[in-house]
């Protein structure tokens, strides 16, 4: 194996020994020098792909991310027991999410600080160490994810509620009654489902059987404090 | 060939014969040690044919029940993965046992077994602390709605206050407990009070009858709510008392009393300091809480009303 290791990077050593040459175009079972034939060529490949995401516009590589991310979304909004949450995890679209989620949250008055919503940072470090937290847990109770593969599927998962905010902030333009409270109350509430069924969808199998639901209760509460804030929001 | 035939035969048979002898070898996890010294006599009997790997699993699964003192270092992730080895059905049997407290029912002893977790105290706590901050803002709501002079706000903060005190309050109380019983103790004992993590899982299990009686302190009957409290305060300290009380009553019977009588007055002041902060509606004319108990240990708040309450 170490003549193995040695070959291919010895290109010259190995012209220089016609000897050998030979027995590599005769003899096929022999891992050495088929070893060398084939890692040259691959190295050569992916130089060519490096330099290829090098050198593209700003425009393609933005717009491969910007699809991947909704891709993504795609997969949250109609939740299937796809891999490809897992797969390829970012975390573009939970810092999107988020920021949005946490920018739909602040208030426009000026009321005493220490009494209004949630501030920007609260929501932040709710929503983040919340997925951590998660995530260690999940960790802990012997589930099979990886760390950022859960931090990735439980901030796209926020996904719902981001539409559930967006929603309440329309409903809450127009005039403030019990209807209006009603109609909030009920969309926050098919969101917060949504939201579980999604991330349990994604989440639940890398659990071993009788911890499903000890590791599915802590994301229960993260989305329940979340559509909390989303509902006692009032501008 | 005909070797080969004996020793697939010979195989066969020394199979049947252990699962014979040990028919629940293979299905449970925490079988007696004698049992599994047992299973491993009769792999070691049988020769070295059959149970070359198989005396290799057994003599690991007995090292592991004997040697359970020697744990991974803290510095590895299996380290902090041990305080987690629970499943959901034994987790709902400590949130039950420690719902019915009975007085020769000791909790560590009875439900803990000897493996206590950290799933149970940690989540309890963070439940408890977004529920006593939810419950509260939806008292807020209630009251306004009866009287609309009152002055609505989410009021956010006050999830970060109820987080810090349940979280001090049920992880460094028991550092003290455990503290001061092993100071009781010295070190001439070595089974005697409980470790840490126990103490911690005492009080994180003892914590959880507060989730029911928050939410039912929304109802805004004032006799009712403190009949809920009362009876919520009666169960958590009872349950302690019961656990603690073998570990104590070898002492002295005046530490004794007094660690007890300051073990259910820190509870009732956790448990009235939780009911006034997060379940007054604040008047309209104020527009700060008012003057609260000094339970609460020195949170984002106090500093403001501090200084106010100390000129009057």
């Amino acid at each position: 194996m170490a003549e193995a290791a040695e070959s291919p990077g010895d290109p010259v050593t190995a012209s220089s020994r016609p000897l050998f040459a030979g027995l590599s175009d005769i003899s096929i079972s022999q891992d050495i020098p088929v070893e060398g034939e084939i890692t040259i060529p691959m190295r050569s490949r992916i130089r060519e792909f490096d330099s290829s995401t090098l050198n593209e516009s700003v425009q393609n590589t933005v717009m491969r991310d910007l699809k991947a991310v909704g891709k993504k979304f795609m997969h949250v909004l109609y939740p299937r027991k796809s891999n490809t949450l897992l797969r390829d995890w970012d975390l573009w679209g939970p810092l999107i999410l988020c920021v949005t989620l946490a920018l739909m949250l602040q208030r426009g008055s000026v009321d005493s600080e220490k009494d209004g919503g949630p501030q920007f940072a609260e929501v932040f470090v709710i929503v983040w160490f919340g997925a951590v937290t998660i995530t260690l847990n999940s960790k802990l109770l012997g589930g099979n994810i990886s760390f950022f593969q859960s931090l990735c599927v439980l901030g796209y998962c926020i996904l719902p509620l981001t539409v559930a905010m967006l929603v309440c902030r329309l409903v809450l333009l127009a005039e403030p009654g019990p209807i209006n409270f009603m109609v909030r109350l009920f969309v926050v509430i098919v969101m917060f489902a949504w939201s579980i069924v999604a991330s349990t969808a994604f989440l639940a199998d890398s659990q071993p059987p009788n911890r499903k639901a000890l590791a599915v209760y802590p994301v229960f509460l993260f989305y329940f404090v979340i559509s909390w804030m989303i509902l006692t929001f009032t501008p | 060939m005909a070797a080969a035939d004996e020793l697939a035969f010979h195989e066969f048979e020394e199979a049947t014969n252990l699962l014979a002898q040990t028919p629940d070898a293979a299905t449970t996890s925490r079988s007696e040690p004698l049992t599994l010294q047992g299973h491993v006599a009769v792999a070691v009997d049988s020769g070295g044919s059959y149970g070359a790997e198989d005396e290799v699993e057994e003599s690991d699964k007995t090292a592991l029940l004997q040697e359970e003192k020697q744990q991974p270092g803290f510095w590895t992730f299996s380290y902090y993965q041990s305080f987690f080895d629970v499943d959901t059905s034994q987790v709902l049997d400590r949130i039950r046992g420690s719902l019915l407290p009975r007085p020769g029912h000791n909790f560590v002893r009875h439900h803990l077994r000897n493996r206590p977790d950290l799933y149970g105290p940690f989540w309890i706590c963070a439940t408890l602390a977004f529920v006593l901050a939810i419950s509260g803002n939806l008292t807020l709501v209630l009251a306004q709605r009866r009287d609309p002079s009152i002055h609505y706000s989410p009021q956010f903060h006050k999830v970060t206050v109820a987080g810090v005190t349940i979280y001090c309050y049920a992880w460094l109380v028991p550092l003290a407990l455990w503290g001061f019983l092993r100071w009781r103790k010295g070190v001439r004992e070595r089974v005697g009070p409980y470790t840490f993590l126990e103490t911690v899982c005492v009080y994180g299990y003892s914590l959880f009858v507060f989730i029911p009686t928050v939410v039912l302190w929304l109802i805004p009957v004032p006799w009712l709510q403190w009949l809920f409290g009362a009876l919520a305060l009666a169960l958590s300290a009872a349950g302690l008392v019961f656990t603690l009380w073998p570990v104590v009553r070898e002492d002295t019977r005046l530490a004794a009393a007094v660690l007890l009588s300051v073990i259910v007055l820190l509870h009732a002041l956790l448990a009235l300091g939780c009911k006034f902060y997060f379940f007054q509606p604040l008047p309209p004319v104020h527009a700060a809480p008012p003057p609260q108990a000094t339970s609460l240990p020195p949170s984002v708040l106090l500093p403001s009303t501090a200084p106010r309450s100390a000129s009057t």
